[in-house]
This record gives C-alpha cells, structure tokens and sequence, in this order.
C-alpha cells in the first residue's frame, strides 16, 4: 500500500476544508453563531451534514469488513441504522427543533425546570460524546496502523486531534457542518465508485455477484455469505442480535451530536426536510456496503483480508517486524491474554487495491481519515455546548454572563475535550472501537430517549422521573457493559455484549416510577406550552 | 423568547383546531412507529428463531433473509415518502394557528 498518494490527498481535503473554517471564523463570534450556524443552514445542506455526522469510519471500514466476513449477520448493523432515521423523523426532529435552543438539554429543562435535570442532561449528554470520541480517536490508531505505519500512531492521533480543534475553534458550528458536508459526499463517492467497479468485475451481473457471494472460499471451505448465523448463532446469538438492534434503532434518536444538528436549520420544516436527505444518504451508504462487503470477500478473498488486529504499541511493533508474528502469539497466549483476532476493517481499502490500484486506495485511505475527522468536529462540538451552555452558563453562573464569557467558556471546554481525548485515545489504543461505539449507542437509548419521549408526550411527566430515568439508564447501561462478555471474557456476569434489552426498559421504567412516585405541577403546568410549541413551532427560537 | 404568558398557551392548546391537528398527528406517527420497529424487530427475531427458513434462497442465491433485509431499506423509504406527503397538510394547519395567534399577540399589545 502506498503511503505518499493518500497522505497527498488527505493534505487537499484539509486545505480545502481549513479555507472554508478561515472563511468561517467570521460568521461565528456569538454563541448563536458558534453553536446554532445562526440557524441558516439550509434542510438540503443539514441532510448532507446529519449523514456527515453519523456515517463514521466504525460504518465504512467497520461494517464492510464485517459484510466481508460474516456476510448477513454484518449487514444487519447497516439495516438498524437506517431504519433507525424513522424514529428521529417521526418522534424527535421536529419537536426538538421547535422547542430547543441549543442543546438537548434545553427540550428537557423547558418544561422540567431545575438544575437537577439539566445537569444530569448535560452529564450524559458529555458521556456519550467522550465515548463516542474516543472510539474515533482510537479508530485513528488502528488506521494509521494499518495504512501508514511509518507515521506512527500517537503522531496519527494528535495530528487529527489537533485539526479537529481547529476547526470547532475558529469555525464554530458553521465551519463543521462544512467539513461533514463535504466529507459525505466524498464518501458517498467512494461507495459508490467501489461498489460499481465491484459489479463491474462481474460484467454488472447481480445473479453472478450474489452467486459468488453464496459460495466464498474460506480456509478451504465453501462458504455462503449470504446466510445468517455467521456471526451470531444458537439462542445467545438471537438474543444479542435483538439487543444490539435495539439500541441501534433507539440510540439515533438520542444521540447529542445528531440531535444538535436540528438546532442549526431554520424551522421544523427544515429539520424534517433535512432528516428526509439524511435517510436518502445514509440509505444509498449502508446499501453499498453490501456490495463493498460482499464484493472485497469474493474479489479480494475472504482469506486475504484478515491482517489483525493487535493492542496499541504491538501492531507498529508488528507492522515492523513482521517475521515475529508467531512468537508474539505465543507469548501472548503464555501470559494469559486473548489473542486477537484477524481484523476485518481493511475489506474496503484492500477492495479498493483490487479493483482501482494503488490510486483508488490512496484515496479510500484518505476519505477514511476524512470520515474520522468530520466525526470527532461534530462531538467535540456537542461536548463543548453541553458544558458551556448547560452546566456552566446555565447553572454554575445562573443565566447570567455575556457572549464574550459564554464563547470563551464553550472555546475553552472544546480544547479541553479535545486534550482529554488526545490522552485518552492513545491510552486506550488497540480497544475494542466497536465496543465504545455500542456504549454510546447504548447509552444514548436507555439515559436519553425514554426521557426525551416522555418529557414531549407525557402531560404527568415529573422532574424526578426524568431525573431517575435518566440516572438509571445510564447506570445500568454502564454497568451491564462493565460486566459483559465485551470487558470479562469467559467470567462475564451478564451474557449479552450489548445491553440494550435490559438498560432501555431500566430507564423507561425509572423515569415512570419516579413520576408516579413525586407529583410535579409545575412541570403538568409546562406541558400544553411545550406541546402547542412543539406542534405548531409559535413562539419557536429563531 | 416567551412572548406570552402560560395561560396564553393554554388557551390555545385548548382551542378545536390544535386538538384536532394533535390529534391527526398521533393518527399517523403512533401506528407508524409501531409499525416501523415491529417490522424492524420481526428481522433479528426471524432470523434468530427460525434460521433455516430463512436462510432459503428465495429469489436467485438470496436468501429469505437478505431480501428481508433489503425490503427495510424499501420500508423506510415508503414510511419517509409517505410521512412527507403528510406533514404537507399539517404544516399549513400549523400555519394558520401559528398566524392567528402572533396576529391576536399584537392586537393585545397594542
């Protein structure tokens, strides 16, 4: 693989992109400005920035290298996290949009006033976005690893950490949506074009490409990727798909960083507009990794695909002393750690080599660095209002301060995140990054979405229920990880990997009993304001 | 950034043409979201509890199950497509109330 043309193209993408942010330096010296794009982003460009926002390098290495090896059973991620646009259409996108000013928080704490729920809010609103940051962040190292190992990781992660900060530093919200916007359509260019040279290695017959695909040959057998089961098999199997496709269809509509995006249009119209491009985008990517899957298993070979996937400083250690492989292993076996398995996150680049040469893979390579950097501007974005707006503006000093306090405060915690990131990231490098993104997933469904649903829905509703709710969601959410098969191998206490089917009911059920527990009139009093208000968009921030 | 006083939001909260418009809102969104996960839901459960039916190739070598999966691409689509055609009309009732009471606001400032 070749180093120098990606790193080429990488530089253009960030050139372009740092104009853009100089560009944008202007236009975002007030809060509104920096958090909100002064809500003039168009629904057609929001649509583009949502899919820019979501689709991250955990979709396009991830999930095509999941289709490559296990066929089915990897596509159902790409199916639960389309259809998983449906419920942010129909429950959450325009209300939010109606109803809130910057941040998640703000639709909570309209009606369910007090510092308890808007400081939970932002805490899990802050937990959500680190992890979800993190996992990109270490996403970084494994590609580094993989595509560039003679940059070196830790130089990986800071360089992309530092360009991130840039962005949400002098461009604001404005800047990122911008570098989402075009990172999506490079992607969606990559897919397509890979996905097409795919069905042209079989003279664009679909009967013959779906026919290889039943019939892969893998370490000697024949395999049918077309399947299910590969991945997930018996009861425990069926158990975790469900799960997992829970929290992939919830989680969406709780994610911060997503939601924030309906804050930047200009009304509910708009954020539903913007949620219909989305789910076209988003759509036509996840179906093409079916074919970059599927096609990187049959035209690269399944057998050729799996380098594999070593903890931090041991994959540059390997990717420099290759002939050391095996008594790593070994050693690694002796010592009492699990060895790692072959890592399927190079199906799309390898595919790419296969069909386009080293041209092609250069550039998948460096949309791929793209992706990752698009991702983290967005979170960090998300993290730094949580803070600024929510727990400092709103509750460490009131309501009270000027812009001038409230701009340097959000600049501040954006550079703060972005350090604790840095750190973190290369700590944690070699980490599962499935894992810390299911967190966030998980997370998001149980701690945010029963509470966001019923604060909209629930004329009862009570502070203390949201306040237990929320707690509980991300409690359990946390602590069923903790003991899952992911963290405690073999010894695990709870036998699902993701937790979804127990820590969403969890949280749906606090925030009930919490309600039925501590009447709240004043919240009863806020619920045909927040209702007229999501309904009708009167009296909307503009 | 509040214009009017709670009693005001009550006021219209209460009026025929708010319930009604809630009221055609939650005919269309409750159904169609139950609707959305239990097909969603019906994927990993099939695919979970009866594998060898739906591992059977259906239409060429895909199987029962991937064509499944792509019919929720299909699903979420049709709901997309289906739930824009909608909102047409309720955004030009939500309009109209939206026009009436900003209108009554200035009268009742002046």
């Amino acid at each position: 693989m070749t180093p120098r043309p990606s790193l080429v193209m990488f530089a253009i993408f960030v050139g372009i992109t740092l104009v853009v942010t100089y560009w944008a330096s202007g236009q975002s010296q007030t809060s509104r400005g920096f958090y909100a794009a002064h809500r003039r982003i168009g629904g057609l460009q929001n649509g583009w920035a949502i899919a820019g926002d979501y689709v991250s390098a955990a979709s396009f290495l991830g999930v095509t290298g999941l289709v490559a090896f296990y066929g089915f059973d990897g596509f159902m991620y790409s199916v639960g996290w389309l259809v998983a646009y449906l419920a942010v259409l129909f429950l959450v996108a325009e209300p939010l949009r109606n109803t809130g000013k910057y941040t998640v928080a703000d639709l909570m704490s309209f009606r369910l006033r007090g510092r308890g729920v808007r400081a939970i809010a932002a805490l899990s609103t802050l937990a959500i976005t680190i992890f979800y940051l993190i996992a990109q962040m270490v996403g970084v190292s494994a590609l580094v690893n993989l595509l560039l190992p003679q940059l070196g990781d830790v130089a990986g992660i800071v360089a992309v950490g530092v360009l991130m900060l840039v962005y949400v530093l002098f461009g604001g919200m404005l800047a990122t949506t911008w570098v989402q916007t075009i990172k999506a359509g490079l992607l969606l260019l990559t897919a397509l074009a890979l996905s097409l040279l795919a069905a042209a290695h079989f003279h664009f017959s679909l009967g013959d490409f779906f026919g290889a695909a039943a019939a892969v040959r893998a370490g000697g057998a024949s395999v049918n990727l077309l399947q299910p089961g590969l991945l997930f098999h018996g009861t425990l199997g069926a158990w975790n798909l469900i799960s997992l496709g829970l929290a992939l269809v919830l989680g969406t509509a709780g994610l911060p960083h997503i939601l924030m995006r309906f804050f930047t249009v200009p009304s509910a119209k708009a954020a539903r507009t913007s949620v219909a491009w989305a789910m076209a985008l988003v759509g036509t990517f996840y179906l093409t990794t079916s074919f970059m899957g599927l096609g990187a298993a049959t035209i690269v070979g399944k057998d050729h695909i799996g380098r594999r996937m070593f903890a931090g400083q041991a994959i540059s250690y390997i990717a420099h002393h290759p002939q050391q492989e095996t008594a790593l292993d070994a050693q690694l076996e002796r010592s009492g750690y699990i060895v790692p398995k072959v890592d399927s996150n190079l199906a799309a680049p390898l595919l790419a080599d296969e069909v386009g040469g080293s041209l092609l893979t250069a550039f998948v390579a460096a949309v791929a660095f793209a992706t990752i950097l698009a991702v983290v501007a967005g979170l960090t974005i998300t993290a730094s209002s949580a803070f600024a707006h929510d727990i400092w503006f709103s509750l460490i000093r009131n309501g009270h301060g000027d812009e001038t306090e409230h701009l340097f405060v959000a600049r501040a915690t954006a550079l703060i995140v972005a350090a604790m990131a840095i750190v973190l990231s290369i700590a944690l490098r070699g980490f599962n990054v499935a894992f810390l993104v299911g967190l966030a997933f998980a997370v998001a469904a149980s701690a945010n979405v029963p509470v966001i649903l019923l604060a909209l829905s629930w004329r009862r509703f009570a502070r203390f229920g949201a306040t237990v709710g929320m707690l509980a969601g991300l409690i359990s959410s946390l602590a069923l990880i903790a003991v899952s098969p992911v963290l405690m191998g073999k010894h695990a206490l709870f036998p699902l990997e993701n937790p979804g089917i127990v820590s969403i009911p969890v949280g749906l059920i606090g925030a009930i009993l919490g309600t039925l527990i501590a009447r709240d009139r004043e919240s009863e009093a806020m619920f045909d304001q927040l209702q007229v208000r999501a309904v009708t968009g009167l009296g909307a921030e503009v | 950034m509040h214009h009017a006083r709670p009693t005001r939001w009550q006021a219209v909260a209460a009026t025929p043409e708010f319930r009604s418009l809630l009221r055609s809102r939650r005919r269309f969104v409750i159904p169609a979201t139950v609707f959305f996960i239990a097909y969603y839901l019906a994927l990993p459960v099939t695919v979970g509890w009866l594998p060898r039916v739906m591992s059977r190739p259906v239409l060429g070598p895909l199987t029962l199950a991937y064509c499944f999966a792509l019919s929720q691409f299909a699903m979420a689509w049709i709901l997309l497509a289906v739930y824009l055609r909608r909102s047409l009309g309720f955004d030009v009732r939500a309009a109209r109330i939206r026009r009436r009471e900003t209108a009554e606001l200035t009268d009742a400032e002046r």
